[in-house]
């Protein structure tokens, strides 16, 4: 198949940036998305230019390193899935693709495709951690977890901090991925101590690395590749408002 | 703000503290715009009285304004100030902060599931806060002399020696031009629109809404729009296809208005 990329080419962070056009040709309908630009990339080397960049590790899905806005969606239209899984069958000969990075003030473009999301890794040192003495593993029954817990825990678990909530919102927040993070450990027996202090401490780190606030529009529960729901939101927002209550009421 | 090393009360700290984080300031929004909307439903039930008559609209309004010795008007009137000043200096800078986090656009912008109201809730919002401004202005403080200069004439001849307002003939009168009438669907419809995700919004940021009860606050969202546009422009509609009239005395005998005060009814009948 014949292919018009739109791709975002940036030099480096200063650099302003620029859509720049590429003809794909002959592109396999069976190749992935990535392996598409791999192609492309193959040709751009070939003809002595600069290859364009865009992260990837695992390609299947797990990792959450690829972070392609592609059409004006991150990892795509495609419902819960990411750019990596992304196949080339989706698209149609003779369709026009744009690819951008995640745009966010606070996820600052590297280079080209390549976005800096270290943000979130401060956000998870802030609290996303619970504190527990190693030893010897304890009794699998010794705590039990109701199974509404144990789901909606679960469920939050499967964020692979890939960015796409931020990306996809209106405003850049990271609620879903805070939000995510937050409620897979606020749910279970081992994050309770340690609760209110987290929820305070995420929030207040997300805040100052200048994401902003959601607007409740959903649109980063529609575009995650694990479809994490906006629940996770609002019982970041009840957790927060019981935490900050504590903390007024405690505070001598 | 406040800055340096001094020692702050830890109440004072925390509160300032809730008001810069981003849920803080969300959570005033929606609090305050419960308030709001609770408002809106006292006012517009009160409003739906004109349809009854001058006597029953009017006794209303003066009893709004007799309430606990007329203080309870300016009560309510304090209290709405305050919320409406905290919902709109926090949902100003809470929209500031996010055009800020997305500092570059997409070259190909797209939206999956976000409502056209949910998009443009400050442009909204910010009618609706000029609506309010005209609308005080016009009917409460009454800038306009021929709606200033109504005495319910009915009234003053059951109860010699007194005088109340005649809010009906006001009403009625105000919606006779229709730029007024225009400028009131324009501001209501946008109302209406910021409810309409405003209304389900406020479950989700004060941690009420799940996936399972979504379904709910959505529809009760489009049920407060709807049932407040109907409730509000009702009115308007009515006086413009005729169905509320200005007719005097309102069931009572006519009466000659006190000497002095400007006869402001007459002008307007049937007219
Ligand atoms: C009678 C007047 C008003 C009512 C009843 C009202 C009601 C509401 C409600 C219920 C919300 C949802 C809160 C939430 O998301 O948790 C909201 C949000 C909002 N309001 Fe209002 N509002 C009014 C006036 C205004 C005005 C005058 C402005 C002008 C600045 C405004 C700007 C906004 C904005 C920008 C939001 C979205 C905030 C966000 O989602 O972060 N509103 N309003
Ligand atoms: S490359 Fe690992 S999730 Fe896409």
């Amino acid at each position: 198949m014949n292919l018009t990329l739109k791709v975002w080419r940036q030099k480096n962070p200063d650099d302003h940036g620029r859509i720049e056009t590429y003809e794909a040709k002959d592109i396999p309908e069976e190749c992935s998305f990535l392996e598409m630009l791999d192609i492309v990339n193959e040709r751009i080397i070939t003809e002595g230019g600069d290859p364009i960049h865009f992260d990837h590790d695992c390609r299947e899905g797990i990792c959450g390193t690829c972070s392609l806005t592609i059409n004006g969606i991150p990892h795509s239209k495609e419902r819960g899935i990411t750019a990596c899984q992304v196949h080339m069958r989706k698209f149609r000969d003779g369709d026009t693709i744009w690819i951008e990075p995640f745009r966010a003030r606070a996820f600052p473009i590297v280079r080209d495709l390549v976005v800096d999301r270290t943000a979130f890794d401060r956000i998870i040192a802030a609290g996303g951690y619970i504190s527990v003495r190693t030893g010897s593993a304890q009794d699998a029954n010794a705590l039990p977890v109701s199974k509404d817990d144990a789901d909606a825990s679960f469920d939050a678990a499967a964020c692979i901090g890939c960015g796409a909530c931020v990306a996809a919102c209106k405003n850049a927040s990271a609620m879903l991925f805070v939000g995510a993070k937050a409620s897979h450990l606020n749910h279970l027996p081992q994050g309770q101590p340690e609760k209110d202090r987290r929820v305070l401490a995420m929030v207040r780190q997300m805040d100052a690395e200048g994401f902003g606030n959601c607007t409740n529009q959903y649109e980063c529960e529609a575009v995650c590749p694990k479809s994490i729901s906006a629940d996770v939101i609002a019982k970041l927002n009840r957790d927060y408002a019981i935490a900050v209550a504590k903390e007024a009421t405690t505070a001598s | 703000m406040i800055k340096g090393n001094y020692k702050m009360n830890p109440l004072g700290k925390a509160i300032l503290q809730f008001w810069r984080s981003s849920i803080g300031r969300k959570i005033v929004v929606a609090l305050t715009g419960v308030l709001l909307v609770l408002f809106l439903f006292g006012h517009v039930a009160g409003n739906l009285l004109i349809f009854q008559g001058r006597e029953a609209m009017n006794s209303y309004a003066q009893f709004l304004h007799e309430m606990l010795h007329g203080q309870g008007v300016w009560i309510a009137r304090i209290g709405l100030l305050v919320a409406f000043v905290l919902h709109i200096w926090a949902t100003i800078s809470l929209t500031r902060e996010n055009k800020e986090a997305r500092n570059a656009r997409y070259a190909c912008d797209n939206t999956v599931q976000a409502s056209r109201s949910s998009r443009i809730m400050i442009w909204s919002g910010l009618t609706v806060l000029a609506f309010v401004i005209f609308h005080i202005f016009h009917f409460t403080i009454r800038v306009d002399p021929d709606l200033a200069n109504l005495p319910d004439t009915a009234y003053a001849a059951e109860n010699p020696g007194e005088s109340r307002h005649d809010v009906y003939a006001m009403v009625i009168k105000g919606f006779q031009n229709p730029l007024v009438v225009l400028f009131y669907i324009v501001g209501i419809t946008l109302l209406c629109s910021h409810l309409s995700h405003g209304v389900a919004s406020l479950f989700q940021t004060l941690g009420l809404r799940s996936r399972k009860t979504s379904g709910f606050e959505t529809k009760l969202s489009w049920a407060v729009a709807i049932a407040l546009w109907i409730g509000f422009l009702s009115i308007p509609f009515a006086v413009m296809v005729g169905a509320l009239k200005n007719k005097p005395g309102g069931g009572h005998a006519e009466v000659a208005p006190p000497s002095g005060a400007p006869v402001a009814i007459a002008d307007i009948h049937e007219g």
